[in-house]
């Protein structure tokens, strides 16, 4: 098993014939990611290839769910059309949609979350570098050949962390990594994939990044101690980050006292979440709890 | 991006929202100028972003243009808590009957937006929010939905303004939305929201914080930005779309990510300790890419900050695979030739790390040290600073 993300999942790129979405979409096929579709307006009933794999073009999400039984979206698509393309996404009921764009403003991205609210659709990010469930299928933009299948769970702010514990442990491999990512305001939550790692029954123990700015930590540490029997493992970035100083993330801004690491490390703690003081201290403790 | 109070109050009046008549003023000149145009008595406020001016003596009422100019001598060149005053803002000054509160922000926790109104304005919201809650109405706004009559109206009942103010409120509010909503604002703050003797309410002081992702529909939003305050390195990195701020330390840093990068900060912080302190020199995320270019134009800013004693490189192969990075950073050392004069540290890890490694090895700079574990690159890194 896997969350979120399958085998079976048919997965749809808004902005393929873009740059970024055309490497990407070449990037998800190589990993064995049933790419079945792209979508663009005005390049319907075109096709792209790439390496042999034609991939059609849609007018819309709804015809390429029509055609294609798509339940996956991963959106390039650039900031000032985002919102469009999420909203067309929501609104054809497509089962996930990954937004990988990063700079939306954060009008657009609340209204999307705000449209989406009773709906069928799962948002991941926006400003994240998706999720994959390694061996299976790859909805974003992380690298595939860093680790394969097993039985840790991984839920993150940040994408390049994300790659970083994937790689210390690689040879353990993860059922699923989801990179939820940094801005203020976004569709999936830490505690949305501590509680599908929780009960998916593959996973084995959850690693949990997070850093500076909002409470999201702080809630997920409760919802930790409330919900959570596996094992999890923390690491929080951005200690050393200045108070109103927005590093590098939108959403990681220390406001005043309300957003330090201090308080999410001492949060998770209070929680028996074992928090590593960097990543690779975090990677030594999950291996102390699975082995390997 | 913070406002400066005379932005903030400019961009309220554009929306029809009741502000006293004023300016702002760089001289003496000026605010006496601006006075005079008033003809009436005004106060000059130190134009600074960071509260508690009031108590700094950043705050002065002036009966006649002659003595406006006077307190802005006083005023402009005051430090407060660190924040050089530049700017005064010279408005009317108006006698104030009863002080309330009214704000828009987003509300993180529960991806929203939120109304908070008071009718007891005046003092540090947060110290209200604390002694006293329950006069502090808290009030969700749907972002698909936003601020009518109606739902305005919800908000100042729910605060309990008086009868005699509430359709002045209920109309600033939905202003205030205008506001919020069209400037692509995270927070639009009226502390306080006054009703002068005459019964009339006016803003008479605002917060306001615009979201720079929304900076491509807002291309009027570039004037606003604080240049003269801006650190140096911090607008030479803007020119160059780097991500960078500046810190107060020794170890200069550069990495790709912005997780990574706050990381790779704490854990030369962690290792600085045992070196007598040392700390990061900045933050400095290079992106996912990491192109030679890229690389070159970092390591310029940083090698540039004489605060900096030793680098540390800091990437994961990760899209851009490790023998990439590795030739981007010959490449730049290459192209900065003699700028380049404090010892760098550099760990690679992820994909094709080894062919990385290899080509690091290769060219055998004599500047360059290799460490292959991020832990201990960033001792090293401390080490050489210290």
């Amino acid at each position: 098993m896997s969350i979120f993300l399958t085998e079976n999942s048919k997965v749809i790129v808004q902005g393929m014939t873009g740059s970024e979405g055309r490497k990407h979409t070449q990037r998800m096929l190589a990993s064995g990611t049933a790419v079945v579709g792209g979508v663009n307006p005005s390049k319907a009933g075109q096709s792209v290839d790439f390496d042999g794999a034609s991939v059609p073009v849609f007018g819309s999400v709804a015809d390429a769910m029509k055609e294609t039984g798509a339940d996956v979206t991963v959106v390039f698509v650039p900031p000032k059309a985002a919102k469009g393309a999420v909203l067309e996404a929501v609104d054809a009921q497509i089962g996930m949609a990954v937004v990988i764009t990063e700079g939306i403003p954060v009008h657009d991205s609340t209204y999307f979350w705000a449209h989406a609210q009773g709906g069928s659709t799962r948002i991941i990010g926006p400003n994240c570098p998706g999720l994959i469930s390694p061996g299976r299928s790859n909805a974003g933009i992380i690298p595939a050949n860093i680790t394969q299948a097993g039985k840790i769970g991984l839920v993150s702010k940040s994408g390049t962390l994300t790659y970083q514990m994937m790689y210390e442990l690689r040879d353990i491999g993860f059922s699923t990594a989801v990179g939820i990512g940094g801005d203020p305001v976004i569709g999936t939550t830490h505690i949305d994939c501590l509680q599908a790692f929780q009960d998916d029954p593959e996973t084995e123990a959850i690693v949990m990044i997070g850093e500076i700015g909002g409470d999201a930590e702080e809630r997920a540490a409760d919802f930790i101690k409330a919900n959570v029997t596996k094992p999890v493992v923390g690491y929080v970035a951005g200690f050393t980050a200045p108070e109103g100083k927005t590093m590098g993330h939108a959403g990681a801004i220390v406001s005043g006292s309300a957003g330090t690491a201090a308080a999410k490390q001492e949060a998770l703690e209070a929680a028996g979440v074992r928090v590593g003081k960097t990543p690779s201290e975090a990677a030594r403790l999950m291996r102390e709890i699975v082995g390997g | 991006m913070d406002l400066f109070e005379y932005q903030a109050r400019d961009l309220l009046a554009a929306h029809g929202v009741p502000v006293l008549p004023g300016g702002v003023a760089e001289t003496p000149e000026q605010a006496e100028a601006i006075a005079r145009e008033i003809a009436a008595p005004v106060v000059v406020k130190a134009q600074v972003k960071v509260g508690g001016r009031g108590k700094a003596g950043g705050v002065k009422l002036a009966d006649d243009p002659e003595s406006a100019k006077a307190r802005a001598q006083d005023i402009l060149g005051l430090d407060i808590k660190g924040h050089v005053t530049r700017k005064v803002m010279v408005a009317q000054a108006s006698d104030i009957a009863e002080e309330y509160y009214f704000s828009y922000l987003l509300d993180r926790s529960n991806r929203t937006f939120l109304a908070m109104a008071s009718k007891e304005g005046g003092m540090e919201i947060e110290q209200l929010a604390v002694e006293r809650p329950e006069a502090l109405a808290r009030i969700p706004v749907d972002a698909s939905v936003g601020v009518d009559a109606q739902k305005a109206a919800e908000i100042v009942d729910a605060a309990g303004f008086p009868a005699e103010v509430r359709d002045q409120v209920i109309a600033i509010a939905v202003q205030l939305w205008d506001v919020f909503s069209k400037e692509d604002a995270t927070l639009v703050e009226i502390n306080p929201l006054a009703k002068a003797p005459d019964g009339t309410v006016l803003a008479l002081d605002a917060k306001v914080t615009l979201d720079e992702n929304a900076g491509f529909r807002h291309a009027e939003h570039d004037a606003l930005e604080d240049v003269a305050a801006a650190d140096p390195l911090e607008a030479a990195a803007k020119e160059k779309d780097l991500n960078y701020v500046k810190l107060q330390g020794e170890v200069g840093i550069i990495g790709n990510g912005a997780g990574l990068v706050m990381s790779t900060l704490d854990v030369v912080a962690y290792a600085g300790e045992e070196f007598g302190g040392v700390r990061p020199a900045n933050f400095l995320d290079i992106g996912g890419g990491a192109s030679a270019e890229v690389m070159a134009n970092g390591l310029g800013i940083i090698l540039s900050d004489p605060d900096v004693k030793s680098v540390f490189v800091n990437v994961f192969g990760g899209i851009t695979a490790c023998d990439a990075v590795a030739n981007g950073i010959v490449a730049a050392l290459g192209q900065l030739g003699d700028e380049a004069s404090k010892p760098l540290v550099v760990r690679l890890d992820g994909n094709n790390v080894e062919e990385g490694r290899r080509i690091l090895a290769e060219a055998a700079h004599p500047l360059v040290t290799v460490v292959d574990t991020m832990d201990g690159a960033a001792r090293r890194a401390a080490e050489l600073a210290a």
